[in-house]
């Protein structure tokens, strides 16, 4: 497993690039750790400060130090998705596997209500969340929420691949020599379905927190918690950009989309990496 | 002809189903809300000035009545669907009385109209780049489209429509940013007006385009780089099939129809992003109503846009279902 | 000229490199060999022993990492000569499909599911036939009859039609414009016994009344009797025999031979069979000298440092090996499928 990832650093140009851009936002966010500032307080320093070499991010309208403020958003936010893409991983591992493996009944009910979930836009319905539980509305419940809508797309490959590895001769064989469901289940079929997992897990971290940005942004959400949405929300309450402190927006939105083309990266290239077709091609080339 | 008939009735009484509990969802994530609307008309009415208790009582109960609070919750739910089927979602708040569906239907052509001409753009441009780019791909040029996609396809709708704002709107303020058409524009059937809601459309939209077609792009690469390694594309470049010929018919034909399926897949997402942008430039759709009656408190609203945002969605989907069969004549034959 | 195909020493390796490790794997290693007119000429080997990679070469679908090292195939249409591994893409474009022309392995997948058939010959054929509209369509359906297809077919998607049919259809395809040379790769493999003596008749049938030469690629002997002229066997990616049909079953030349002509099965024959030793050898790294000595039962000292020379041993008669004159038919005596060849 390690050789495949020091292979996959050292020749996948796409992969260095996202582990590195990626690597940057999880340190900076791990930075928060040592934060000598309580991100909740306000009007601590000289409000509207340029970046300069005290502050090395400037300070927002708020009187808050900017760049230790970030350290905090990028911390939770990151949370935030990280914990949206594992719920919704299981979710979608536990229901892929069942309906590709199970097949009859099972597999068309649960495909029936994958449709239904792929066909509702979660946008409106988030909103009503929010709508009905205002400042009640804490981070971990509006993630399981969005787990709740972010596990058909992968649901659905997870059970194409387990449909393909239940007709394969090794999975005859491993009930043939009696290994029990379960056993073959997590034994043979989950190594063939954990790359699929990872890069459907980046894919899913950008998604969940693209969708909790706008949310903050548009004021849907715990404005206290200092999260990347809430930063530009608080930006965007004070004027920003008309009173001159761009920093306030310019930074975050930077870093944010250095983490959306990081995650993007690693899910594009691993995404190459699992197919064998485009291996070839990369040897010809 | 019948099979096809079959299928759409099947996938028609999924379309139902869909909307059923879709909208089930919405009415009871509605109806967690500790603000009652009654209590917000009252207290709105209260604050402006003084009032007798008994009218206040009189008027609580007409509320309640109006609202359908009286009665317990199942049989609300069981009202909430009935009066789905005629449209019917109650006053408004923001603009009460107004039926909340009236204003609904005032913001959903904008919306529609906005997504449908993105989307179209954007499928249709974002294909023929990819197939393009899939098959020649060797060409510089297509080889920095794509570089370009991947550095702006995982940045989110709301971002890039805020970073045009902020260029169109303060750096180089050459065209609207906000609202529908121009002001002094009377709506109606008339050039004028149509150049005017074209004019404002053009931003969100281009946000719109940005954003999507970057994912549509490096889908459609990804799919031609497999078909080109199809068996009968191999033979038809074998047989000296002209290239054009190869480009267009054998390859990116066969790959739309998995990428028809995917667009069927992605509505949902593409109707939030367009809801989103809509709210950033004050676009008079949808996303500007939401949260006009998110802030106003106006759940009847609230509830209204997300039921028929979701009859819109699962509607574009069994549609284009219906489409399926119609360009894919191996799934005609089952 | 006699000869419609002339392959001198022809090299073509697969070069790879990967996760930085440099792979050179030698799928046609210096082959010559030469096609007359109206011939039909049987390519035989197992799977991985490089014929795949010479018939690519020879339909000139030399794509990346595939690569031409060295040698020539030139071909001697009444057009003109043309060098596959040299010409330009306007001089192959200009051959293909009128005097060249390529069955393919597995008619499932080789036509187009989204076109139907008429508009997937319209593609192919028009251009090399300089044929449109109603005379197109006329010299098509006249093609069709002689396959035993009905104009029907050419209203139908690929997937609408039966297996047999589709081969059919793809045999129709390839040889709609009386090429001069056809590359048959494995085109029966699929099918099942009645089905492939069907389809290995029209293609007799067709060779003969066309004229066209035939490379007709498969690892199964018993098709090899039934319509090769010649046989010419590959084995990892170097030519060790070549014969006419009937010397080649009854007098091999060569160790390897000998094991896949007494691989036939006969009725009422129940000896054992013993099973070649050792597995084919990795083109990457092939073995020193003769490929096959690791796995010979003849082999010598000599085998292991010096590679034989393809050597003509009887009239006709190639074949590459140091004891060619020790090599006994294997299982001896005339075979069943020697009587049924033409």
């Amino acid at each position: 497993m390690f050789s495949v990832l020091r292979d996959l650093i050292r020749y996948n140009r796409e992969f260095t690039i996202g582990v590195v851009l990626v690597g940057l936002v999880v340190v900076f966010s791990c930075l928060s750790f040592f934060s000598p500032v309580d991100p909740t307080a306000v009007y601590r320093v000289a409000p509207d400060q340029p970046p300069n070499l005290t502050y090395i991010f400037g300070t927002n309208s708020r009187g808050q130090d900017m760049f230790w403020q970030l350290t905090f958003a990028f911390r939770n936010t990151l949370s935030f998705g990280l914990t949206v893409a594992i719920l919704s991983r299981i979710i979608s591992i536990v229901i892929g596997l069942a309906a590709g493996y199970l097949g009859g009944w099972v597999d068309r009910a649960l495909m029936f209500f994958n449709d239904i979930f792929v066909a509702i836009p979660i946008f409106p319905i988030l909103i009503l969340f929010y709508f009905v539980m205002k400042t009640n509305a804490n981070g971990f419940v509006l993630a399981m929420l969005m787990a709740c809508f972010g596990w058909p797309y992968d649901a659905r490959l997870i059970r194409s691949v387990a449909l393909g590895l239940r007709f394969r001769e090794f999975s005859r064989q491993a009930v043939f020599a009696g290994m029990s469901p379960i056993k073959i289940m997590l034994e043979e079929h989950l190594p063939y379905v954990m790359p699929i997992i990872f890069a459907t897990f980046m894919a899913n971290m950008i998604w969940s927190i693209g969708l909790e940005v706008t949310l903050a942004v548009l004021g849907f959400t715990n404005l206290n918690i200092p999260t990347v949405g809430t930063t530009l929300y608080w930006a965007n309450n004070h004027s920003a950009l008309v009173v001159g402190t761009w920093w306030w927006i310019a930074i975050p939105v930077a870093i944010v989309v250095i983490l959306f083309v990081g995650l993007f990266l690693l899910a594009v290239s691993l995404n190459e990496y699992i197919d064998p077709r485009s291996r070839l091609r990369r040897m010809g080339a | 002809m019948k099979a096809y008939l079959l299928f759409a009735l099947k996938r028609f009484v999924q379309f139902v189903f869909v909307v059923l509990f879709g909208c089930s969802i919405a009415f009871f994530v509605a109806h967690l809300s500790p603000i009652s609307p009654v209590d917000t008309i009252i207290m709105q009415v209260t604050g402006r000035s003084a009032s007798s208790p008994d009218a206040i009582k009189a008027l609580r109960a007409a509320l309640t009545e109006e609202f359908g609070l009286d009665v317990p919750l199942w049989q609300q739910y069981l009202n909430f669907m009935l009066r789905l089927f005629r449209f019917d979602f109650g006053p408004s708040l923001i603009a009460f009385p107004t039926p909340a569906i009236n204003l609904v239907m005032l913001a959903l052509p904008w919306t529609v109209g906005l997504l449908t001409t993105a989307v179209v753009i954007t499928w249709v441009l974002g294909n023929v780049a990819g197939g393009l780019a899939g098959y020649f791909q060797n060409s510089r040029l297509l080889k920095a489209f794509g570089i370009i996609a991947i550095g702006i396809q995982p940045i989110p709708y709301y971002i890039v429509a805020f970073l045009m704002v902020i260029i169109f709107g303060f750096l180089w303020p050459v065209l609207p940013i906000s609202g529908g058409f121009a002001m002094n524009v009377r709506p109606g059937w008339s050039w004028e007006f149509a150049l005017s809601v074209v004019h404002y459309a053009i931003l969100p939209a281009s946000a719109l385009v940005i954003v999507g077609i970057g994912t549509w792009f490096l889908g459609m690469r990804a799919l031609v780089s497999n078909i080109v390694t199809e068996d009968y594309v191999t033979y038809a470049e074998l047989a000296g099939v002209r290239q054009g010929r190869i480009v267009g018919s054998y390859v990116i034909r066969n790959a739309l129809v998995p990428q028809l399926t995917s667009l069927a897949m992605a509505l949902g997402g593409i109707f939030s992003g367009t809801v989103i942008t809509e709210q950033v430039f004050t676009y008079p759709g949808l996303g500007s109503l939401l949260v006009r009656a998110v802030n106003g408190g106006d759940s009847a609203v609230v509830l209204a846009i997300s039921c028929i945002s979701i009859m819109s969605v699962a509607g574009a989907i069994f549609i284009i279902d219906l489409i399926h069969p119609l360009i894919d004549p191996r799934v005609r034959a089952e | 000229m006699a000869d419609i195909l002339t392959v001198d020493h022809l090299r073509a390796y697969y070069l790879m490199n990967y996760f930085g490790v440099n792979r050179e794997v030698r799928a046609v290693d210096d082959i010559s060999l030469s096609i007359a007119r109206n011939e039909v000429y049987g390519i035989a080997g197992e799977s991985s022993s490089g014929k795949t990679s010479l018939i690519k070469v020879l339909a000139a679908a030399i794509r990346p990492p595939l690569k031409v090292v060295g040698g020539s195939a030139t071909y001697h249409f009444k057009t003109g000569d043309i060098d596959v591994t040299s010409a330009d893409a306007e001089a192959i474009e200009a051959v293909r499909w009128r005097n060249l022309s390529y069955i393919m392995q597995g008619s499932m997948s080789v036509l187009n599911p989204l076109r139907k058939v008429g508009r997937i010959f319209e593609d192919f054929a028009s251009r090399p036939l300089g044929l449109s509209g109603s005379a197109f369509r006329q010299r098509v359906v006249g093609h069709l009859e002689r396959l035993k297809l009905s104009p029907q077919v050419l209203n139908a998607f690929p997937h609408e039609l039966s297996g047999g049919m589709r081969q059919r259809v793809t045999i129709g395809l390839a040889t709609v414009c009386n090429p001069e040379f056809v590359i048959a790769d494995e085109p029966t493999t699929a099918l099942d016994v009645v089905v492939q003596k069907d389809v290995l008749g029209l293609i007799k049938d067709l060779q003969r009344d066309m004229g066209s030469s035939i490379v007709f690629v498969t690892h199964d002997m018993a098709v090899h009797a039934n319509i090769a002229d010649r046989i010419g066997i590959i084995y990892a990616g170097r030519l060790v025999e070549e014969a006419p049909t009937r010397t080649l079953f009854t007098a091999p030349k060569h160790p390897y031979t000998a094991h896949l002509v007494a691989s036939l099965p006969r009725i009422g024959d129940t000896t054992e069979r013993p099973a070649l030793e050792g597995r084919p050898p990795n083109l990457a790294n092939p073995p020193a000298g003769c490929r096959f000595h690791p796995r010979c039962p003849l082999a010598i000292d000599k085998c292991k440092t010096d590679v034989p020379p393809l050597e003509t041993v009887a009239p006709g008669q190639r074949s590459a090996c140091w004891r060619w004159r020790d090599v006994e038919p294997l299982a001896g005596g005339r075979h069943r499928a020697m009587e049924l060849s033409k």
